[in-house]
């Protein structure tokens, strides 16, 4: 049993757009530029544009994308995303996120920010140092885009609360920081139907994997359980998941929108020390704990 | 005898067993996964398993971090 409305398909469809004003001209011919469009809004005798003279200028640069247009923007601002970890992979993947117009962002994370944090968790500054995370980066979401709602989870992922939640969200980052939770994310998102995007970073290295549940490899095919001496973390290379985390926001736009190929079946590995990127190709394991009975 | 290792060509003796690879790739054989030509190799099923002229071994950490 799977919630509703999961199947990247159903969101392939212009889904219902009442109570905005349908662009009479695709917006990728008609916007050179936010002035331009402005302007154009402005003109007499012309129809009332209620999202392009909202939201135009802002988003200008999607809407110039023939592969979001005004369409795609719109279905960004109806879309909601799940970050899991408001840390190293997640304030990237936020600010991407909440600067690309999705419509709910949610955040979840139990810690509070500490000072070793800012190395590399861009969402939270020193004044912060104290704070509980979520509140920290609603804070500087809400004003890099104050259109963008946020509900915030200080508590953490468990296979009891993992239902309930998810089931309000069309996609899922895994932006946390240990075994246990990407395993308890995988588990979840199994059971509930919910693409995610897996990632992880150590030292000077990162991955990130995107899975359809059911339908392309997923993180247990690869990981089947967390390692039995779970190593010492080192590092990260701050700018490490920067790289890794910013990935992900683009997946997560990507599946929104239906545009181009997911990181599906493959495992990209991100070596900064040699800079080098290699897509290792995945495919489902016969015997993975959650594919195999799918 | 020629495989792949993580994408780099790699040269290996006759008869060399997929856990010795791994065991001069990878300290610790704990925090990794193992594919041989795409397919997940199990930790038990690694010790036996001999390698062959044009493997592809990809050795994967798991990252925890985030």
């Amino acid at each position: 049993m799977t919630c509703n409305a999961q199947k990247r398909e159903a969101f392939a469809e212009p889904s219902d757009l009442s109570g905005v004003a349908l662009a009479k001209t695709e917006a990728k011919d008609a916007i050179p530029s936010s002035g331009n469009l402005l302007r154009r809004n402005d003109h007499a005798g012309q129809e009332p544009h209620c999202f392009l003279a909202k939201h135009g200028e802002r988003y200008a640069r999607h809407l110039s994308l023939p592969e979001i247009g005004e369409k795609g923007q719109k279905k960004l601002g109806k879309s909601r995303v799940l970050i899991i970890g408001t840390g190293g992979l997640g304030s990237p993947a936020a600010y991407y996120l909440a600067a690309a117009g999705i419509s709910t962002i949610g955040l979840m994370d139990s810690d509070v920010v500490e000072l070793s944090n800012l190395q590399r968790q861009i969402l939270h500054f020193t004044p912060d140092l104290g704070r509980k995370k979520t509140a920290s980066a609603e804070d500087k979401l809400k004003m890099l885009n104050p259109d963008v709602q946020i509900k915030t989870y200080p508590i953490r992922l468990t296979s009891e609360n993992a239902r309930s939640i998810l089931c309000d969200f069309d996609f899922v980052i895994d932006a946390t920081d240990n075994f246990g939770s990407k395993i308890l994310i995988a588990n979840a998102c199994h059971s509930a139907g919910k693409p995610y995007s897996h990632a992880g970073v150590l030292r000077f290295f990162g991955q990130t994997m995107t899975v359809i549940p059911g339908q392309t490899a997923c993180y247990r095919c690869v990981f089947e359980s967390p390692p039995e001496d779970p190593e010492i973390p080192q590092g990260p290379l701050g700018a490490v998941p920067g790289v890794i985390g910013s990935i992900q926001a683009v997946e997560a736009i990507k599946y929104l929108l239906h545009v181009g190929d997911l990181l599906t079946n493959r495992l990209l590995t991100f070596d900064a020390i040699k800079l080098r990127f290699r897509e290792v190709p995945l495919k489902q394991n016969p015997h993975c704990l959650l594919c195999a009975d799918a | 005898m020629n495989i792949t290792v993580n994408g780099e060509k790699s040269k290996i003796p006759a008869g060399h067993k997929l856990a010795d690879l791994i065991k001069t790739q990878s300290p610790s054989n704990k925090r990794i996964a193992v594919l041989l030509n795409d397919d997940l190799i199990p930790s038990d099923k690694q010790a036996g398993h001999i390698l062959k002229q044009g493997d592809r071994v990809e050795i994967l950490t798991f990252a925890g971090g985030g």
